[in-house]
């Protein structure tokens, strides 16, 4: 890739397949998915095709388990398979999966047609996976790309709808928009070290650190801003969330914006970027204030939600202002531990959502929740466990979450900014327990019944539930797998002779 | 020879004013095409660091930049098309039905 690397091996070796496992397998079923769909039956379509999709998810799951085994690089030093990108990968996928499983009904609901639905949802999970292994810019940029392309077409995927495609196009132009500047960022990059992978900019930043690195951290901040919806880069984040359907606002919301996280953390604790601090400072203290603020006067609750994750990308950020010392581990592992209580917490909150809205999804104002309590008390209390998580309460996933950043932040002596975050989900609390009032302490508006819970909901529920609810009480494990991996991510030189020479296993 | 720095000083006014297009524009083809200036912009810049490192790696990257970004336009072209159909205008200021 550069002039006096190492000597370049004429083809790829059997073992760097297994390093790019779960994104085969997934690319495969997607194309399957695709090619199916002209020839199944339109009216039972969507089951069948669900099914494919979901078979795909979780051979790709298996896939990731077997890369697991084989840790090293591939490709050329393309990608990266360390415990960071297998965590990473588990989390994107397994989204996707729950995300494939909750929109069944909703399909017949909404009235579309699946095919290419499920088949954008396994070729975004590939961008998404591919984007937590890579490590060299240009492939994270394509990785990026493959990921948001997919989710801007499924963002418009009620194309009959005008706020659908509303939402799609306005997505469209500033994710494009973004993207330019993420990509501008890595010529300067590019520019500044006379490399873009990752390794060697690690090498040439920590000898000497020219003026160009620092604007080129700063453009791909802004670029990767945009695509976690941090503030001051959120403004299309609500619209974007209100018209796209609501299993792809679950999707949208968590997958993307984890393997995002990913790539930042990356490019700051791997690549060393330089001028780190004040960016992240400034964008998380604004983040986590302006979108509490913002949600507290909201009245529909897919806009409330899309405040909500401005807040959530706020509270995640906390933790990238670590400084590169012994505490930067903790800081990492908490950021890699908020990725994945978010993402259930989020998740599952977007299936009650889907499930609620009905067709053409006219139910999602606050004041549809009104009684709900009382008209279907399971559905109401896994919402009430989804919402409490995302306060804050202990005993959930959101509170272990917060509580690992906000002591990391502590530990690395960021008092301001964490001062700012308490003060924050003390306001968040508001706008959430008020929908939880809502259920419980209203009237119902119409007594209408409500139509069954689906088994694909219900599934999926029952699982993001459960997660929220094993991460608040057994967060152990995944604290440690994430402290492994961060220890891994900053610390490359252990398993240095695997990198550099990606011939020792063979 | 002209100096890299004018291939970067180039680059930049084009991308910088792919930024104002994006910013003023009020046509959504014309704000698309202003993100393909953009691009271009970069493009420039990548073959002309590639040009000072003596790395051929810069000028691969612009092929696949180039691929990604006709992928980009096959899909944005189909979303303003939707877009089109159901509004039947392409002026920004008109598509508002969710309050920004």
């Amino acid at each position: 890739m550069n002039p006096g690397g190492e000597s370049m091996q004429t083809l790829p070796l059997g073992v760097d397949y297994i390093r790019f496992l779960p994104e085969i397998v997934l690319s495969i079923f997607g194309m399957i998915v695709m090619v199916l769909d002209p020839l199944v039956d339109e009216q039972r379509s969507q089951k069948h095709l669900g099914m494919v999709a979901l078979l795909g998810t979780l051979t790709a799951l298996a896939a990731t388990l077997l890369m697991s085994q084989y840790p090293g690089s591939a490709f050329w030093n393309m990608i990266q398979v360390d415990s960071f990108s297998v965590f990473f990968h588990f989390l994107v996928i397994a989204v996707a999966a729950l995300v494939i499983l909750s929109s069944y009904e909703y399909m017949t609901v909404q009235r579309i047609r699946a095919g290419e639905y499920y088949g954008l949802i396994l070729f975004g999970a590939v961008g998404m996976a591919l984007m937590s292994s890579a490590v060299e810019l240009v492939l994270i940029f394509i990785a990026l790309e493959i990921s948001s392309i997919s989710t801007y077409i499924l963002a418009g995927f009620r194309r009959r709808e005008a706020i659908s495609s509303e939402s799609s196009i306005k997505y469209f132009l500033l994710g494009s928009f973004a993207t330019a500047f993420f990509l501008y960022g890595v010529a300067l990059m590019f520019g500044a070290t006379g490399s873009t992978s990752i390794w060697q900019i690690s090498q040439v930043l920590h000898s000497r650190v020219p003026l160009l690195a620092y604007v080129a951290t700063a453009f791909m901040f802004v670029g990767l801003g945009f695509k976690v919806a941090s503030a001051p880069f959120h403004v299309w984040t609500p619209d974007v969330y209100e018209g796209a359907p609501a299993p792809i606002v679950g999707l949208m919301s968590t997958g993307p914006k984890a393997a995002v996280f990913a790539v930042l953390l990356r490019i700051f604790f791997q690549a060393n970027a330089p001028g780190r601090f004040w960016l992240i400072w400034v964008s998380a203290a604004l983040s986590m204030t302006l979108g509490n603020v913002a949600a507290l006067v909201q009245t529909n609750i897919k806009r409330l939600l899309a405040y909500s994750s401005i807040a959530h990308a706020g509270y995640l950020l906390i933790a990238f202002a670590v400084p590169q010392t012994a505490i930067a581990d903790t800081g990492i592992s908490s950021a890699m531990f908020y990725t994945v209580a978010y993402a259930a917490m989020n998740v599952g909150a977007f299936a009650v959502v889907s499930h609620l809205a009905g067709a053409g999804e006219h139910r999602v104002e606050l004041e549809d929740y009104a009684g709900l309590g009382r008209r279907s008390p399971l559905l109401a209390a896994t919402l009430t466990i989804f919402l409490l998580s995302l306060i804050g309460i202990p005993m959930t996933g959101g509170f272990f979450a917060k509580f690992y950043v906000f002591s990391a932040a502590l530990k690395a002596n960021l008092v301001v900014l964490t001062i700012i975050g308490v003060i924050n989900s003390a306001i968040g609390a508001y706008y959430y327990l008020r929908v939880i009032v809502l259920m419980y302490m209203r009237e119902p508006r119409e007594e209408t019944a409500l139509p069954r819970v689906p088994i694909g909901v219900g599934i999926t529920l029952a699982i993001t539930a459960i997660t929220t609810i094993c991460l608040g009480l057994f967060p152990g494990r995944v604290v440690n797998y994430s402290l492994r991996s961060a220890h891994e991510l900053v610390h490359p030189e252990m398993s240095a002779t695997d990198i550099r020479r990606p011939s020792v296993i063979r | 020879m002209v100096p890299i720095s004018y291939y970067l000083v180039l680059s930049g006014i084009l991308f910088g004013c792919g930024v104002v297009g994006f910013l003023i524009k009020r046509n959504i083809i014309s704000i698309f095409m202003s993100i393909e200036l953009m691009l271009n912009g970069v493009n420039l810049s990548f073959v002309a660091f590639a040009a000072q490192w003596h790395a051929l790696s810069g000028q691969v990257f612009v092929f696949l930049v180039m691929v990604v970004a006709a992928a980009e336009a096959a899909v944005g072209l189909a979303i303003i098309i939707a877009v089109y159909r159901n509004r039947e205008t392409l002026n920004v200021d008109q598509v508002n039905l969710l309050k920004l």
